[in-house]
């Protein structure tokens, strides 16, 4: 690595940045400095501010307080436009692609005036190629950005900024879709990048890859900066304690009794593709009784088609699922409910929650039918079970009559895991359940996904934290372009043995020995 | 059989399936402004009857004719600009606010056309446009009479369904509207402003709205009348999906839909207009409309942030 | 400039942007008269004068409103569940062409009784299967149903003309179309000999109370509300969203046809193209005066019926064009979606 002169010039200064979103302080007086040629590493937990913080930077919202200099010259602010004039890229967490155009188009989108004929396509694509090529981000101009990769989109958005000539990169969270090999190869991007004179922000917090790539690491907590190291100086254990706030006991789940009986079973099982996300191709799995089964591997590989085929909301177009041994008659949410099948669904605003419906409503999605009586829903009924899941499971909320929309994600999940486990499944689908949790809300779904397998559930837990797929489940398996690998017991496979088969790689492998 | 060949042998039939479809072509190439940059524009049956009578009012007034449709345009562009208010940046329901801006726009009208003349029965005409016959071209047998003798109005519709693939295609612009249409975030995130975007396609969409309203009093008939426009608007949404969302490919639409219209037209004189009561053939155009959006059900073309609302830095 | 959402609005929120509203409508209402000639206060005067200066004027209102009821019914149904039926109108043609179908000696010799619950239902069958149609074509091929259901309306009205003026023709009618007298015995009897207000008036009220029950109580009501609010977590929970919306769609129609019926059977006593001056999309902006709530669209169909038959009453006497009406609750539509939409959210900085 190598470490900036210090003497290096500055080429961002934030300044007691300080932005409010109603009750919630997001930040607090933020003091931030990036040098040329550097790539400081931003490091917080879920909820800390990190993006809002960049979203500041780049325009996307005003401070309240607060001023961002590039160069020594202050930027205006809430003006996106006025960032990129400056030098500032971004590279968003959810990418900011129209799926309609293609690459070379996204590109070009907003770099010319509006009213000029011609969009300079031809010029514009042997420019993207030619970035490509010096910074290894392989991508074809025309192609249609709808049938791109997501590691392919993420080179998109890395080639819009560099396009535009950004002086300054910030990346926010960019290897949470990316296989570990992947994130190898963006990381030698990035030096090569700051070898030419960029800077980078990377926001993350993954604290192994932050000590990495970064040269400086700040550390972010509630809103504020709590701490700043020099990478070379400092170790995981030292930054997981900034990024909390306490020292992290690394989180042992004791190994599973012994496993149960054969719960759920899918042979040779594939599904149709839905848009861009592929389906299913000749899965094979077996949930078992008192375990956790994890499917690791990146977002969009199929792990959608699965859940999606467990959940009840698809059928297979090939193969079988069977639910104690047998192919259930017809199947559906309300039949996959019926066989005990609990589901946390990966998209609790989407799938999981009816933002405008209140606690009680929302308790009662999935089992109205049985408060039902002559049509008529027995809302007392429909009260005390919100009652009991809302002290069973610790949802904090003023009252039980609040649209759901009100409460912060943590409680939103407590609510739905609490709803999904109070039923009794034999079965647990929890797609994603962590996503986007503290630390606190996560241990305690980690918790009681592990008191469920311990009174006789199967858990199948599908996760793209590789580190919270090996930490929990009895037995892992990695899903890649819809096929899924054998499954691996604890301490049978290391993260980089499950990278090979994130990539694809090993599919390959197994079938050139086969 | 042999009746329909006649028909679609003649001059004056496709003379009529292009006078037909010009304000069509105006209205959907409007609508389709709008729902590229992801706006519903309901407000359009609305707006086509304001500009029907801004347009006629101007010229009744004292106008010329090219002022009318400038003054229809403008109408368009204030409803436009009304609608564009409430459902880009406040983010209201396109549905309720479009059928609210239909209501007032046509309200508005019939209102001061109330006002202007209060006890008229009879509408007062103005001198429409009148055919312009290209020098050369309009001599060509069949096809000359037909494209070629019209009036500058409906030259103007195909030149503007041009100058709209043009900028849609091959500008920079063009290229913001289809991407505020797609995905809102990429368009912000290049640094343009999606709000600004979207209001300028509804406004610049209205106002064509409202010269295809024009068209039919300045062009096509030669004075205002209630109920004129008479679900044209609707089916120029029908049209906008028929057409999958591209200029081209609607204009086609719009002449298709004018074929059929023309040919319904005609066949009330013959002797199967006798024998069938006259419903049937003005049933035609609408129920040709809903087959249309049934048969163009399966192609997922649709823009896909249509009718979502674009609030910033929610994603 | 961003929408920043409130968590607890306050009360002068909640009383006073839709008080502002008001305000507006009849501050673009008062321009309005300025621009006729007319003195707006001496002008609204007659508007509430018109609609209840007199027991004439107040019952003139409430039978106005009668079929607003059942469409304002019909749409904030639909709209609770997120089906955009705006083909109220042609609901209500089909339901009104039901009763004259059966109602006009078909069924002769029945008692009035059984005549009333036959023609109802009659009517609610051909209403509710008209939107069914739409709403099938939305869940199973994606067809929007807005554009669908106003395309409807035209032909609808179209089929109805063609039956006035062939088969269901009065020939005693000298020539003008419209269908022959509904059977006495299957007439909507007044509700006090003497005042003219007829049993529909009831009917809408009664129909107004089941909805609301339906909809608060009822297990259907909750499956329509989720589906509504957020379809695909309501398919994931594993309600059936495709036969909520069907039933929905039966429901909504069903209810739009009665004023049909109600205007026919209680009002006019036959059937003409001049049945509805628009009560299928006015049934809109009383739905959403109402915010959808169906006690609530009593109230609101009896303002909007009232603005009507004021203006009507204006009209004459002021020399201001009714169109005046229409402006009227156009604007007081829209500035009521704004203003509610700002008891939910705050404008705040970037």
């Amino acid at each position: 690595m190598t470490a900036p002169a210090g003497g290096a010039r500055e080429v961002l200064r934030l300044q007691g940045i300080t932005r409010r979103f109603g009750p919630v302080l997001a930040n607090d007086g933020i003091d931030l400095v990036l040098r040329e040629g550097e790539i400081v590493a931003l490091l917080g937990e879920n909820g800390a501010g990190k993006t809002t913080l960049m979203n500041i930077l780049f325009g996307h919202y005003a401070a309240d307080a607060g001023t961002v200099s590039v160069c020594g010259r202050p930027l205006p602010p809430g003006r996106p436009g006025a960032a990129l004039a400056a030098g500032v890229g971004m590279v968003h967490q959810h990418f900011t692609l129209a799926d309609n155009l293609t690459v070379a188009e996204n590109i070009v989108l907003g770099t010319r005036p509006l009213w000029r004929p011609g969009l300079g396509l031809a010029q514009a694509s042997v420019r993207i190629s030619a970035l490509a090529r010096d910074f290894g981000l392989a991508v074809e101009p025309t192609a249609r950005v709808g049938s791109l990769t997501v590691g392919e989109r993420q080179r998109v958005e890395i080639l819009k900024a560099l396009f535009r000539d950004a002086r300054i990169l910030i990346l926010d969270e960019p290897t949470a879709v990316l296989t570990p090999q992947e994130s190898e190869a963006l990381f030698a991007t990035l030096k090569r990048m700051v070898a030419r004179g960029l800077s980078i922000i990377f926001i993350s917090h993954k604290l192994k890859e932050v000590l990495a790539v970064a040269d400086r690491v700040v550390v972010l907590r509630q809103g504020r900066v709590v701490g700043e190291a020099q990478a070379a100086g400092t170790d995981r254990g030292r930054l997981a304690e900034l990024m909390v706030g306490a020292a992290i006991r690394e989180a042992r789940v004791a190994p599973a009794a012994a496993a149960g009986a054969e719960l759920l079973r899918l042979e040779g099982v594939a599904t149709a593709p839905a848009g861009a996300a592929p389906g299913l191709r000749g899965v094979d799995l077996v949930l078992q009784a008192g375990t956790i089964t994890a499917i690791a591997g990146v977002s969009g590989n199929g792990q959608a088609a699965l859940a999606a085929l467990v959940a009840g909301l698809v059928l297979p177009t090939a193969g079988r699922l069977l639910v104690d041994g047998t192919v259930p008659a017809r199947w559906a949410p309300r039949a996959a409910l019926a066989a005990g099948i609990g589901r946390i669904p990966e998209d609790r605003h989407r799938e999981g929650a009816i933002a405008d419906f209140d606690l009680v409503e929302n308790a009662i999605l999935e089992r109205y039918s049985v408060l039902t009586r002559a049509g008529l829903l027995s809302w007392k009924g429909a009260r005390d079970w919100a009652a009991r899941i809302i002290a069973a499971y610790d949802v904090r909320t003023p009252s039980a009559d609040l649209p759901i929309r009100l409460l912060s994600g943590g409680n939103m999940q407590k609510l739905i895991l609490g709803r999904v486990l109070e039923a009794g499944p034999r079965i647990i689908l929890a797609n994603q359940p962590t996503r986007g949790l503290d630390v606190g809300a996560t241990a305690f779904v980690h918790g009681r996904l592990v008191a469920a397998r311990d009174a006789g559930a199967a858990v199948l837990l599908i996760s793209e934290d590789l580190d919270e797929a090996l930490g929990l489940a009895d037995r892992v398996h990695v899903m890649a372009r819809g096929r899924l690998s054998p499954g691996f017991g604890r301490g049978q496979a290391s993260a980089a043995d499950l990278g090979l088969w994130m990539s694809g790689e090993a599919f390959a492998e197994e079938a050139h020995a086969a | 059989m042999a009746e329909i060949l006649d028909i679609l042998a003649s001059a004056t039939f496709w003379a009529a399936v292009i006078r037909i479809a010009a304000p069509l072509i105006f209205a959907t190439l409007g609508e389709l402004l709008c729902e590229r940059a992801g706006v519903l524009n309901l407000g359009i049956e609305g707006i086509m009857v304001a500009g029907a009578f801004a347009g006629w009012f101007a010229v009744w007034s004292g106008t010329s004719l090219w002022q009318g449709v400038a003054v229809a345009f403008a109408v368009g562009m204030t409803f436009g600009l009304l609608h564009a208010l409430l459902t880009v940046p406040f983010g209201l329901s396109q549905h309720v606010v479009g059928l609210g801006v239909t209501l007032l726009a046509t309200a508005a009208a019939y209102y001061t056309y109330r006002l202007a003349l209060p006890q008229v029965t009879t509408p007062p005409r103005i001198e429409p446009f009148l055919p312009l016959a290209v020098p050369g071209l309009s001599d060509l047998p069949l096809v000359g009479p037909a494209l070629f003798a019209q009036t500058p109005l409906t030259y103007a519709a195909f030149a503007t369904a041009l100058a709209v693939a043009l900028v849609l295609a091959r500008t920079p612009l063009g290229l913001a509207l289809r991407a505020a249409g797609e995905n809102p975030t990429a368009v912000e995130a290049q640094g343009l402003s999606v709000t600004a975007l979207r209001i300028g396609a509804v406004m610049a969409g209205s106002g064509l709205m409202a010269v295809g309203g024009a068209f039919l009093t300045l062009s096509a008939f030669n004075g205002f009348f209630f109920e004129m426009v008479n679900g044209r608007g609707w089916i120029c949404i029908a049209l906008v999906v028929f057409g999958a969302w591209a200029p081209g490919k609607a204009v086609l639409g719009a002449l298709l839909f004018a074929a059929f219209d023309a040919l319904q037209i005609r066949l009330q004189q013959t002797a199967l207009g006798a024998a069938l009561p006259y419903q049937i053939f003005l049933m035609l155009p609408f129920a040709l409309s809903i087959l249309a959006l049934v048969m163009m059900s399966r192609r997922a073309t649709v823009p896909a942030a249509l009718m979502v609302p674009y609030r910033k830095g929610e994603r | 400039m961003r929408l920043e959402p409130i968590a607890t609005p306050s009360v002068a929120r909640l009383v006073g942007l839709p008080a502002a509203a008001i305000g507006a409508t009849l501050a673009v209402g008062a321009g309005l008269v300025l621009a006729a000639g007319g003195a707006p206060l001496a002008v609204f005067g007659l508007i509430i004068e018109g609609a209840a200066g007199s027991r004439f004027a107040l019952l003139e209102t409430l039978n106005r409103a009668t079929p607003l009821i059942f469409t304002g019914l019909a749409v904030a149904v639909a709209f609770r569940a997120r089906l955009w039926n705006i083909g109220a109108e042609a609901q209500l043609y089909l339901g009104a062409l039901a009763a004259v179908v059966l109602g006009t000696g078909a069924l002769a010799g029945w008692p009035a009784a059984a005549l009333t619950v036959v023609l109802a239902a009659a009517a609610m069958a051909a209403g509710a299967l008209a939107l069914l149609f739409p709403a099938l074509l939305k869940t199973r091929l994606g067809v929007d149903e807005v554009v669908t259901t106003l395309l409807l309306n035209f032909v609808v009205l179209l089929f109805v003309s063609m039956l006035l003026e062939g088969p269901l023709k009065d020939p005693r009618a000298m020539g003008w179309p419209q269908s022959a007298r509904l059977l006495p015995e299957a007439r909507l009897p007044r509700i006090v000999e003497g005042l003219r207000l007829h049993w529909g008036f009831a009917l809408a009220l009664i129909a107004a109370v089941l909805v609301w029950l339906v909809q608060t109580r009822t297990t259907f009501g909750y499956e329509m509300r989720a589906v509504g609010l957020n379809s695909r977590a309501a398919a994931y929970a594993g309600i059936p969203v495709g036969r909520v919306i069907a039933k929905t769609a039966l429901l909504s129609g069903g209810l739009a046809a009665l004023a049909g019926y109600s205007e026919v059977a209680g009002l006019r006593g036959n059937l003409t193209l001049a049945l509805s001056p628009g009560f299928g999309y006015t049934g809109i902006i009383v739905a959403m005066l109402a915010l959808l709530n169906p006690l609530g669209v009593v109230a609101a169909a009896i303002f909007v019926a009232g603005i009507f038959v004021g203006a009507d009453s204006m009209s004459r006497a002021a020399g201001v064009p009714s169109y005046i009406a229409d402006i009227l609750l156009a604007t007081a539509l829209l500035a009521m979606v704004l203003a509610l939409m700002f008891t939910r959210f705050r404008l705040s900085r970037g």
